[in-house]
């Protein structure tokens, strides 16, 4: 298959999924038993929200259902409020829009997700990698500690390192994106602040991916070890350093689909991170959102997350599909 | 293969594993001291003779909140991995062995699901709900869990489906159910029990990941909404360590039982993956298992 073949059905399958997403988040809310509007009203009162607020989120919210149209039109209307960027307005803060809400929260989560996952994914690898080439000790030690922090949640090694690190030794602050008192601003006070507090949740994202990423990486290393190439390389004389370079390499490439499906798991994974750590990312948002019954600050998240995870994975098939002539001959029959 | 050896590594999961079991199942019909949703001291007392693990935010006792929680754990664990693993072969099996079309269609309707992250369709399932038992949840976490095991049972059905003993029995005149059900399966049970373990191990560690954000079973307490507690009534800063240790200890033993378990038995199952094995690799096994794809735990989710 082409380059532009197989670049252009990644993207059709990719937006297939998108719209998938979509639809859920468009048609999962309006399954709440009963009428929706009275649902969210009935419980909001009993959250002591005032009358006269009630009344305007009542009537808001059979505007923004458009309850009286078909549901057809409905999600037409809905489209068009996602094409404006238009995620509507939150139930608990009341004049906030939701979007205004994620354009506070998103920054925080990725300056906390992004440097993690590639960090934690470059270390896991090249300790995989060391421990099924070393073996004996090594091998067993790094392999069964991979195997017991990748085994672990993330919010239990989340929560077990705020005690010790925060509570036992207080050594790192226990919560918050910052210092109370502080607000955001480019100044070096706060950012020093910031990234004493940083630590922490940065730690307990980065232990996890890097046990996943070096059990993955071992078996993928043993297998390869055992392969005829290595035993001619062997049998040359060639130095160790070269035969773990080439062995690296091939064992390399299901390591970078693996990085595509473990995005998914670590976005899950880092939300319940941030609640644990009070982190002011999206996590907490949808955390205090679901608590609070705001349920267009809930959809618009989960709509976040979902595409920023098919965005993500989008992209790391498409880095594999150049790197790799083999895959666009095999994804034909794969898909 | 000859005859199996379990590794150490399988009796050490194995025995952590019944023990969580044995302390979620039995463990409640002996220690009948307290109840669920007893109140037997203040917030937050420590651990003492009265109740051995302290008491909870709500004056509830921790050891007795374990075992129950325990229990609800394992069980929405159970039934979810089990759901999930019957529709993950059923997909699976029906798209390896019948090809074509059929395959196509149903693996482009998995590949999907697998690429919208679960804990979305999760949090929108359970929002929709409003109320959720423990039955429901269990098979909410199985809906969105079961595309792993399809997509990597459908790898195996297709190479099942080439050997020579399929032809003898479609000669001997079986129907498609039959072959399915008695040449097909049989062949990838190994892989269908490593599968189950993991399912299991996802679904827990997905329950505990719903619990924490407000979302777990109502009216019932699960490891995970005593951590929901545990941190909404700030525990972890104010040192009560007794009530959030105990839940996440027992959550990364049985996870990583779990996982410990899988991975011996998938050393036990493929060769190759044995390190004694490739020194003496003279005579390879004619029909190896197929490299076993390793569906990345939900930490959500995991």
């Amino acid at each position: 298959m082409s380059l532009p073949r197989y670049l252009g059905r990644k993207a059709a399958w990719y937006l297939g999924a998108l719209l998938v997403a979509i639809l859920l988040n468009f048609l999962l809310p309006r399954l709440i038993p009963g009428n929706p509007v009275d649902t969210i009203v009935s419980s909001l009162s009993r959250g002591g929200v005032e009358g006269s607020q009630l009344h305007a989120i009542h009537a808001h919210y059979v505007h923004e259902f458009g309850l009286d149209k078909p549901l057809w039109q409905q999600f037409v209307v809905y489209l068009g409020h996602l094409a404006h960027g238009d995620l509507g307005v939150s139930f608990a803060q009341s004049p906030a829009t939701v979007q205004g809400l994620i354009g506070q929260a998103l920054p925080w989560s990725i300056a906390l997700q992004l440097p993690a996952i590639l960090l934690g994914w470059l270390v896991g690898n090249v300790l995989g990698a060391l421990a099924a080439y070393r073996g004996g000790w090594f091998d067993r030690g790094a392999f069964l500690g991979s195997l017991f922090t990748s085994s672990m949640p993330y919010y239990c090694v989340a929560i077990l390192l705020l005690y010790l690190l925060a509570v036992v030794i207080p050594v790192l602050p226990p919560s918050g994106g910052y210092s109370f008192g502080n607000s955001p601003e480019l100044s070096a006070a706060f950012v020093s602040d910031a990234l004493t507090h940083y630590w922490l949740p940065f730690l307990s994202l980065v232990i996890v991916f890097v046990g996943g990423q070096a059990v993955g990486m071992r078996s993928m290393a043993v297998y390869e070890l055992g392969s005829d190439y290595v035993n001619y390389d062997r049998g040359l004389g060639l130095r160790d350093r070269t035969i773990i370079r080439y062995i690296f390499r091939n064992a390399m490439l299901p390591q970078v689909t693996g990085l595509a499906l473990s995005i998914g798991t670590l976005v899950g994974g880092a939300l319940i991170t941030e609640i644990v750590f009070s982190y002011p990312g999206v996590g907490t948002l949808l955390f205090t959102a679901i608590s609070q019954n705001d349920y267009p600050v809930v959809t618009g998240l989960t709509l976040l997350i979902a595409v920023a995870v098919l965005v993500a994975n989008f992209c790391v098939e498409i880095a594999y599909g150049i790197i790799d002539p083999r895959i666009r001959a095999s994804s034909r029959g794969e898909r | 293969m000859s005859a199996a050896r379990f590794s150490a590594r399988f009796y050490v999961a194995a025995g952590i594993v019944a023990a969580v079991l044995l302390f979620g199942l039995v463990a409640p019909l002996v220690f009948r001291t307290h109840q669920v949703g007893d109140v037997v001291g203040g917030l937050y007392d420590h651990p003492s003779a009265h109740a051995w693990l302290g008491t909870d935010n709500l004056g509830h006792d921790v050891f007795t909140n374990l075992m129950y929680g325990t229990r609800t754990s394992l069980l929405i664990g159970l039934v979810a991995g089990a759901i999930a693993t019957l529709l993950g072969v059923a997909v699976g099996t029906l798209a390896g062995y019948r090809g074509g079309a059929v395959e196509e269609g149903l693996m482009g309707f998995t590949n999907v699901i697998l690429a919208i992250p679960s804990i979305v369709v999760l949090v929108l399932i359970s929002i929709a709900l409003g109320t959720r038992s423990t039955l429901t949840l269990a098979v909410v976490l199985a809906v969105t869990s079961w595309p792993w095991t399809a997509r990597a049972v459908r790898a195996q059905a297709s190479s099942v489906r080439t050997r020579e003993h399929l032809d003898v029995a479609r000669l001997s005149g079986a129907g498609t159910f039959s072959l399915i059900c008695y040449d097909v399966v049989p062949y990838m049970l190994s892989y269908i029990c490593m599968a189950f373990v993991l399912q299991v191990s996802g679904a827990v560690l997905n329950e505990a990941a719903l619990s924490m954000l407000g979302l777990g079973p109502s009216g019932g307490v699960s490891l995970g909404i005593m951590l929901h507690w545990a941190l909404a009534w700030e525990s972890v800063r104010t040192g009560a360590w007794w009530a959030f240790v105990p839940p996440t200890l027992l959550l990364t033993l049985l996870a990583f039982a779990l996982l410990m378990l899988q991975s011996s038995l998938d050393e036990l199952f493929n060769p190759r993956l044995r390190r004694h094995a490739r020194r003496r690799r003279t005579a390879r096994p004619a029909a190896l298992p197929l490299p076993v794809e390793r569906p990345v735990p939900e930490g959500a989710a995991e």
